[in-house]
């Protein structure tokens, strides 16, 4: 998987819950007690999610034997988002142009209408 | 689900692990949407991306079997280029092509389908890689373009993912 980092983040974010932890510790680590609750999961469940998050490189647990709170690590899910901003300004950008666009084309067939 | 209902954002996700996804609300019925997205003569009008893009290569032959090409143009002389063929053809309601940059590129086949409630139309175009290594590769291509990106994004491309 060290060779293709990449596609470890991918398919670590391509399950809900775990984007949801990932949103979650991004405002700050937490244990799996923490995340239990508002996810509704049990322990072993958030665990389980955890130790994904973790081979993808996505999340470090501390040291602490008892508790171990996740936190999150930045590098990987920044070349996932340099990579999506890419793409999405340029789509972005064009979308809201089109929004324009088409602003224009209704007002233009409105007055073809009126001209019949 | 994304919550989309609103015109104005895009919200991006990768449905599978070969595939990557764009849905948008606009402000039309589908059928002006269909016909700025697929007629040359109103293509370039907005298919630019970031500033500073110019197309003087728009040719669409909308059949099944027919051919597209796209060539964009920047002020310094930059150029992109882009081409494919139609593949199922169904206006205004969905549009099937291949797409192709040349080069190392692996080439996808896009799904264009829009669907229309209370005059306002839903895009979902979403592109399929021949294999998750290709769309993975193609992932890696685009950040070579040396994009800094803030981590201050991070949370609203979780959300946007979510």
């Amino acid at each position: 998987m060290a060779a293709d980092p990449l596609s470890a983040t991918f398919a670590a974010l391509a399950d809900p819950t775990r984007r949801a932890i990932l949103a979650r510790l991004s405002s700050g680590p937490a244990t799996v007690k923490e995340l239990s609750a508002p996810f509704d999961m049990s322990g072993p469940a958030i665990s389980k999610h955890l130790r994904v998050l973790e081979r993808a490189g996505l999340i470090t647990r501390g040291r602490d034997a008892q508790f171990r709170p996740a936190q999150l690590e930045a590098t990987p899910l920044k070349q996932v988002a340099e990579w999506a901003e890419n793409y999405r300004r340029f789509w972005d950008a064009s979308y809201e142009r089109l929004d324009k666009y088409l602003k224009t084309l209704k007002e233009q067939e409105k007055k073809n209408a009126r001209h019949k | 689900m994304p919550a989309t209902n609103k015109p104005g954002t895009t919200t991006f996700s990768t449905p599978s692990d070969r595939e990557i996804a764009a849905t948008r609300v606009f402000d039309a019925p589908r059928r002006l949407v269909f016909e700025a997205y697929t007629n040359p003569k109103h293509i370039p009008h907005w298919m630019l991306g970031p500033e500073g893009w110019t197309m003087p290569v728009c040719e669409v032959d909308l059949r099944p079997g027919g051919a597209w090409h796209f060539v964009w143009r920047r002020g310094d002389g930059d150029e992109m280029a882009m081409r494919g063929l139609y593949k199922e053809v169904v206006p205004p309601e969905k549009v099937v092509s291949t797409e192709s940059w040349g080069g190392e590129w692996p080439e996808t086949i896009n799904t264009l389908t829009l669907t229309e409630d209370n005059g306002r139309t839903t895009m979902t175009s979403t592109v399929l890689y021949p294999s998750k290594e290709a769309r993975d590769a193609a992932l890696k291509t685009g950040m070579k373009d040396g994009m800094t990106q803030s981590f201050d994004r991070l949370a609203e491309y979780l959300q946007s993912l979510a």
